[in-house]
């Protein structure tokens, strides 16, 4: 298995040669909503707490790191460690209010979802972030401001994006850390009787998930080179970036990469086809559809159950 | 030596005294019994001396520190760990990886706690089935993983809530030997229980408890036949018919 | 401002219908309706639907809409909620989620994402009450939300249906000892709830604009009724619609249009962090 990985990430690092813009574009994608997939299952699969907002922590990470750049020319390399920061600290007054209280399940969904809305809400009205219209980004192609010329390079740094969440989760996985926080997501009170800390980390867990968001935050706003509140911190980003682990496998390590790989280009595909003029829900109602689908069918995700299916093929038991 | 001294403990809910100034002491060593009809408190007390349930008024020592206020996983790692009366494995993960979250508690390296768990699986006998799933455990097995869970946290006091329930004799007698291999290799141990045979055969010592206040305490033999006690269980009319 | 407290008040009764809906579902079958709100929208569009094309008044039409939404309600518990009662909270609260978004962009593809009112003659007329003016849609949608909430009271407390849904609710192997067709009643009372929002919809889609993003809106709305007062409380929420309502409409009095979603949501964050504990306990939703 591990020399499958190998192969694939090496695949992954040649294909630019190989690839059309429109297929790269693709892969950035990919890999893109797979690094935020992967930063969100830290805290929504692996600790098992459904956050709905995580929309929030790409909006701070880049609006901070779009003002720095803009007011006080501070490069998106530095500003965007801030960005995640920042992004880290919203997570933790969530998290903080959230586990404080006692808040969970729907509760704490509830939560998340409201301190989303509010972020889109107050930065749309506040005219210095640009407002309801947002801000740009002058292309000036210089890679200092975290700007190229070259398509490929931002193929790299999202697949470097989403390597870097995948070991970080795979790190906490194996570790004490991860340990506890499944036991957390199967039963915290049997957890906090056997001595895990679950206030703790839940909020490690939190953080780190939030500042892993707040740095996919600032590589959304220098891709795109522009930023909306109501993208960045709105619902539908929300749901892009939790469907993918969910489809793929919530709780595990590869479950959210497969999860990209699967559902990115359906989305794109339905919005070339259907996203023509203001049916650009369409690909909406899909994920509603298999988000159904998989609470109904596949609750693991598509990922363990494949895992069991080449188990069984290949005669072994786990 | 003591091992545990509650004092005073009192817990309400609402207008119902689930337990009323309850004063308690655990030797180092020993194995006590807490018996007494439902609705007694027993559970309630588990609860406040575990840390899932808020004292109104009282005070716990374990091992000389008070333990007062402290969160369940404060507790637990000062060396008290408890059982579930139903059980809670955490079900998606195998009996070995259930074991090994309690035995994290004692080594924090995932490796070395591994392999303590998987000691403490063989011990309680559950060796064979270590890659189970624990949702497909039969109830007896549970009972033992979540014995095992609680052990791999390296307690000085257990406390076993009701871990006979709903096993058949045969089930019965291999957790009695069980617990008396946990009790010998040095655990003491509190606890409730509704089977007799068992608490008696077992205990060194029982207290016993009617509506949250301690009605009776001594050893195995004075308690079955305390009048005081076959009141609580039977009611006033079978005192005088209890045998002597 | 008193001007604010009449007409809060007023659309209050909607909100409480709205509520009461919502707890009917979450008392009978700890299911929390994500999709409450997108429901709603439904009922809004079915009125407009039939104003437009059928020239029905939503005054008039509002039945059919309640009835259209019961159907729908039970058709997603019976075909969807049911198959996942036993599953983790988690995944329930997915499956709505799954719901509401269908629901939501079914909605933006068949109606396009322009804010739409229904036209009724009753919506420009105006009355003198003392010293306020009153909206006679508000008076005629406030007066026909109680009575419904009424009518729904009385089918829970009165008739024997009704009686089998409450029983259901506070015990469900109880009900499934002496024979209740669990399931049955489970459907019957999200169909119920779904309702309630068939209704409140169309009553209030002359007063409200409203475009499919409204639902997460009136959602949100709803979890602040019904948290407020007490999940699965009849009487919580009703009297809670009429508090909420009340609050947002002082809000508006004072602050900027825009903010009006800031102040709700900013609400909803204070509300879960202080709901009595006793109300609800610890216990996961």
């Amino acid at each position: 298995m591990k020399w499958v990985l190998v192969a694939g990430v090496l695949a992954l690092l040649a294909l630019p040669a190989v690839l059309s813009s429109y297929a790269l574009t693709l892969f950035i994608l990919i890999f893109f909503y797979g690094f935020l997939g992967q930063a969100w299952n830290i805290v929504g699969g692996y600790a098992g707490q459904l956050s709905a907002g995580h929309a929030a922590f790409v909006g701070v990470g880049g609006y901070t790191a779009t003002m720095l750049s803009i007011e006080l020319g501070l490069t998106p390399w530095v500003g965007m460690l801030i960005g995640g920061v920042l992004a880290a600290l919203l997570g933790a007054i969530i998290g903080y209010l959230g586990f404080r209280f006692g808040l969970r399940g729907f509760y704490f969904v509830l939560l998340t979802v409201a301190f989303a809305e509010i972020c889109r809400v107050a930065v749309s009205n506040i005219d210095a972030l640009g407002g309801p219209l947002g801000l740009y980004i002058t292309f000036t192609g210089n890679p200092r401001q975290f700007q190229f010329q070259d398509g490929r390079v931002y193929y790299y740094i999202a697949l470097a994006l989403m390597l870097v969440a995948t070991l970080t989760a795979w790190a906490i996985e194996r570790r004490r850390f991860g340990i506890y926080l499944a036991a957390i997501r199967e039963d915290e009170a049997a957890a906090e009787a056997l001595g895990v800390n679950a206030f703790k980390y839940k909020m490690l867990a939190m953080v780190v998930s939030s500042f892993l968001t707040g740095l996919g935050g600032t590589f959304y706003a220098f891709y795109l080179f522009s930023l909306q509140p109501n993208t960045l911190f709105g619902i539908p980003l929300s749901v892009e970036i939790i469907i993918r682990p969910i489809v793929g496998g919530a709780g595990t390590l590869l479950g959210p990469i497969l999860g990209s790989f699967i559902l990115t280009p359906l989305a794109e595909i339905s919005r070339l086809y259907l996203g023509q003029g203001g049916l650009h829900g369409a690909h909406l109602i899909a994920y509603g559809v298999l988000l159904i689908g998989v609470v109904l069918f596949l609750p693991e995700g598509v990922y363990p159950r494949l895992r069991r299916a080449l188990a069984r093929r290949s005669g072994q038991t786990r | 030596m003591s091992l545990l001294v509650a004092r005073g403990l009192s817990k309400r809910f609402g207008g119902l005294h689930a337990v009323a100034r309850l004063d308690m002491e655990i030797a180092r060593g020993e194995m006590l019994g807490l018996i007494g009809p439902n609705g007694a408190g027993k559970t309630t007390v588990f609860n406040l001396l575990s840390g899932f349930l808020v004292l109104d008024a009282g005070d716990i020592v374990l091992d000389g520190h008070s333990i007062v206020g402290l969160p369940p996983h404060a507790i637990c790692r000062l060396g008290l760990a408890r059982t579930f009366q139903i059980v809670r494995p955490f079900p998606r993960m195998t009996v070995l990886e259930n074991v090994r979250v309690g035995a994290l508690a004692r080594c924090p390296r995932a490796p070395e706690a591994l392999a303590r768990a998987r000691e403490v699986v063989a011990r309680v006998g559950l060796g064979p089935r270590e890659r189970v799933a624990a949702g497909a455990l039969t109830l007896a097995d549970r009972k033992r993983l979540e014995l095992a869970r609680a052990l791999a946290t390296g307690p000085a006091l257990l406390l076993l809530d009701e871990v006979m329930a709903g096993l058949n004799p045969t089930e019965i007698e291999t957790i009695i030997q069980l617990i008396r291999a946990i009790h010998a290799s040095g655990v003491s141990i509190l606890l409730i229980e509704h089977n007799m045979r068992a608490v008696m055969a077992l205990s060194q010592r029982i207290v016993v408890l009617s509506f949250g206040e301690r009605i009776a305490e001594g050893a195995p033999a004075e308690i079955a036949h305390h009048p005081k006690v076959v009141e609580a269980y039977l009611g006033e009319e079978y005192v005088r018919a209890a045998p002597a | 401002m008193l001007q604010g407290v009449v007409s809060g008040l007023l659309f209050g009764g909607v909100y409480s219908l709205m509520a009461v809906g919502l707890t009917l579902i979450f008392g009978v079958m700890r299911v929390v309706n994500f999709a409450h709100g997108d429901m709603m929208v439904w009922g809004m569009y079915l009125a407009y639907v039939l104003a437009t094309r059928a020239g029905i008044d939503p005054y008039a039409s509002f039945l059919v809409c309640a009835a259209a939404l019961f159907a729908l309600g039970f058709v997603v518990q019976r075909g969807l909620v049911d198959r996942i009662v036993d599953a983790p909270h988690e995944m329930q609260i997915l499956l709505m989620l799954g719901v509401a978004l269908v629901l939501e962009n079914v909605a933006l593809v068949a109606f396009g994402p322009e804010p739409t009112r229904v036209r009724s003659p009753l919506a420009s007329a105006t009355l003198w009450l003392g010293p306020v003016f009153v909206d006679v849609a508000r008076l005629v949608t406030f007066l026909v939300a109680v009575a419904l909430t009424t009518a729904l009271w009385a089918f829970l407390f009165r008739t024997d249906l009704g009686r089998t849904i409450r029983a259901a609710a506070d015990n469900t192997y109880g009900a499934l000892v002496v024979g209740t067709d669990v399931r049955r009643v489970y459907a019957v009372a999200f169909g119920v709830g779904a309702a309630c929002v068939g209704a409140a919809g169309a009553l209030v889609s002359p007063i409200l604009p409203f475009q499919p993003p409204t639902g997460l809106s009136l959602s949100v709305a709803s979890f602040n009724i019904v948290i407020i007062g007490g999940m699965g409380s009849l009487l919580g929420a009703f009297v809670g619609g009429l508090l909420v309502s009340l609050a947002e409409s002082l809000g508006a009095v004072f602050l900027k249009p825009s903010l009006k979603e800031l102040f709700s949501f900013s609400l909803l964050i204070v509300i879960l962090l202080i709901r009595p504990a006793g109300l609800f306990g610890r216990r996961s939703a």
